[in-house]
């Protein structure tokens, strides 16, 4: 608790939202314009939501909240997001 | 392909319990059956939620630790002192009981068959779960790929898969098992207890002139402790993968929702 | 309700008694959850600031807001992840005493924290004894973990706006929307009427 883990945490809620791996998707800070996979962001899963940062600045890039019926995802921390979607 | 994404929302199902084995003191593997699993790459985790009768929900990430088997896919649990979740799935959860479960999720954290580079992985405690689904894999596909497993571990009663992996590496030159044990070693081990550190590394892995693909997993202290020695070592950061589990080794078993 | 009932699974908690906001159940450790890394403040160099609408600002350092009387008082928190801990004991300042003299139309405020986070309540629920800066729990200076050098404590609210690491709060004239809330989370937050979310 209070300790972090990584984008591979939140692949499995994001899989609820998305038709494709968003845990693979490169995004660019937009506080430092570090870019990197959303894999490999530091994640605080711990709070009312899950959290997103930048492992060079630590800005914060996603946010993620469930209810039961209802997701809110906030990305403003990210200034562009790269998928691979399959053929 | 290792990187392909899964199209369509991924969504809870339910699967059997059938079979179940102790691997240690403190750790199980479940077998579940899964109707209609799509299969899964090596290093995907799944989901489980659990819901008690008065609508109390919880929900924990496992990695996968078996390689694809039509509808059986085992997970390994450690018990964590005072997980709720540990606690039920090791210990409660019988043969014939039902739980929910989503999966298989995550495209990073894999292993891709299709390439060459000799592959290091790195294992602390529990993390060593998602590697073993690697080997297993490797196996399965008689692949003759270079693989290490360095595996970090308390003491030898806590060392999982360890007849397998003894088996695995006894039959095929081109896979290697190192052990590190951080407090207690077995009686005659050639090295005294301690962590894996950039000695260790030079000594057992791969060399980084090799560019290999690295696999780390484990709790989040040690990840990101050797992802400083191998990036010390000279491995590119681009092929070193981590996953990070919670602070006691396994999807943290506190109070997430 | 999610899907199938788990074969013999109740969960950790051990009690839900009749003194427990509906949904809660009683914990005896203190769980940490956090957003983000946790900020290292030392004394020397913590500050906490008041700015008013119109501009007007209290600012103090460590040792000014020591001086301060402080209370102890005794209180229940309850999480919005549904953990509730009762009787837990501070030392702080009460809120009144830190907005004392600041002439305000305001009726809202956004609370800011060292590492970012903000929430935001309205100032009534900030007065009247409600709400207090603690530095100290349980008979020991505040950890960085739980919150220190000083957070705010608002008990009869969910303890997402209790913000951990105070540095400053905004009295304002219109709403704006903290940390949490922007994911929808309540903007009151009344754990008695389960206001977890904005559509509760």
């Amino acid at each position: 608790m209070g300790i972090h883990l990584d984008g591979n945490t939140m692949a499995g809620a994001l899989a609820e939202l998305f038709a494709v791996d968003v845990s693979i998707a490169v995004v660019e800070c937009a506080g430092c314009g570090h870019t990197g996979v959303v894999a490999e962001a530091v994640v605080y899963a711990d709070a009312p939501g899950m959290v997103a940062r930048c492992s060079e600045c630590s800005d914060v890039l996603l946010r993620l909240v469930r209810s039961e019926n209802r997701a809110w995802l906030d990305m403003r921390g990210v200034v562009c997001l790269r998928l691979d979607i399959p053929d | 392909m290792a990187r392909a994404a899964v199209l369509g929302r991924l969504t809870w199902r339910v699967g059997t319990l059938v079979a179940f084995r102790d691997e240690t003191a403190a750790a199980r593997t479940l077998v579940f059956q899964i109707p209609d699993w799509p299969g899964h790459l090596a290093g995907q985790h799944l989901d489980v939620r659990l819901t008690a009768p008065d609508g109390y929900s919880t929900q924990r990430s496992y990695s996968i630790a078996s390689a694809v088997d039509g509808d059986l896919v085992e997970l390994t649990i450690e018990r964590l002192p005072d997980g709720e979740v540990s606690l039920y799935l090791s210990q409660v959860l019988s043969i014939g009981d039902q739980i929910e479960l989503r999966g298989p999720i995550g495209g990073w954290f894999v292993w891709d068959p299709a390439t060459d580079a000799p592959v290091l992985l790195i294992g602390g405690g529990s993390g060593v779960v998602p590697l073993m689904a690697m080997l297993r894999t490797r196996q399965r596909l008689a692949s003759g790929t270079p693989f290490r497993l360095l595996y970090s571990v308390r003491d030898p009663a806590a060392v999982l898969y360890e007849a397998e992996l003894e088996t695995l590496q006894s039959a095929d030159p081109t896979l290697e098992v190192h052990y590190a044990f951080t407090r207690q070693t077995p009686a005659g081990h050639p090295r005294r207890a301690g962590r894996i550190d950039g000695a260790f590394l030079a000594e057992f892995g791969f060399a980084a002139t090799l560019t290999p693909t690295v696999f780390v997993c484990g709790p989040t202290g040690f990840v990101e402790t050797v992802a400083g020695l191998l990036v010390a070592a000279g491995h590119d950061p681009h092929r070193v993968k981590t996953e990070r589990f919670g602070p006691s080794g396994g999807s943290s078993d506190g109070h997430s929702s | 309700m999610p899907g199938i009932v788990s074969p013999g699974f109740f969960g950790r908690r051990h009690e839900v008694g009749p003194a427990l906001p509906p949904g809660q159940y009683l914990v005896r450790d203190f769980p940490v959850l956090s957003a983000g890394p946790t900020p290292r403040v030392t004394t020397e160099t913590w500050e906490f600031r008041i700015i008013a609408e119109t501009g007007e600002t209290r600012t103090w350092d460590w040792a000014a807001f020591r001086a301060l009387p402080a209370d102890d008082v005794i209180v229940d928190l309850h999480c919005v992840t549904k953990w509730s801990k009762l009787g837990t004991s501070w030392r702080g300042v009460s809120i009144d005493a830190l907005l004392d003299g600041i002439a305000t139309q305001a009726e809202y405020v956004l609370v800011h924290s060292y590492g970012g986070y903000t929430t935001n309540l309205p100032l009534r629920d900030l007065r009247h004894g409600q709400a207090w800066l603690a530095f100290a729990y349980d008979g020991s200076d505040l950890t960085p973990e739980h919150g220190g050098p000083a957070r705010l404590l608002v008990p009869h609210l969910y303890l997402w706006k209790s913000a951990k690491w105070v540095r400053g709060i905004d009295l304002r004239t219109t709403e704006q929307r903290g940390f949490w809330e922007q994911l929808g989370y309540h903007d009151y937050g009344d754990p008695w009427l389960e206001q977890r979310y904005s559509d509760d």
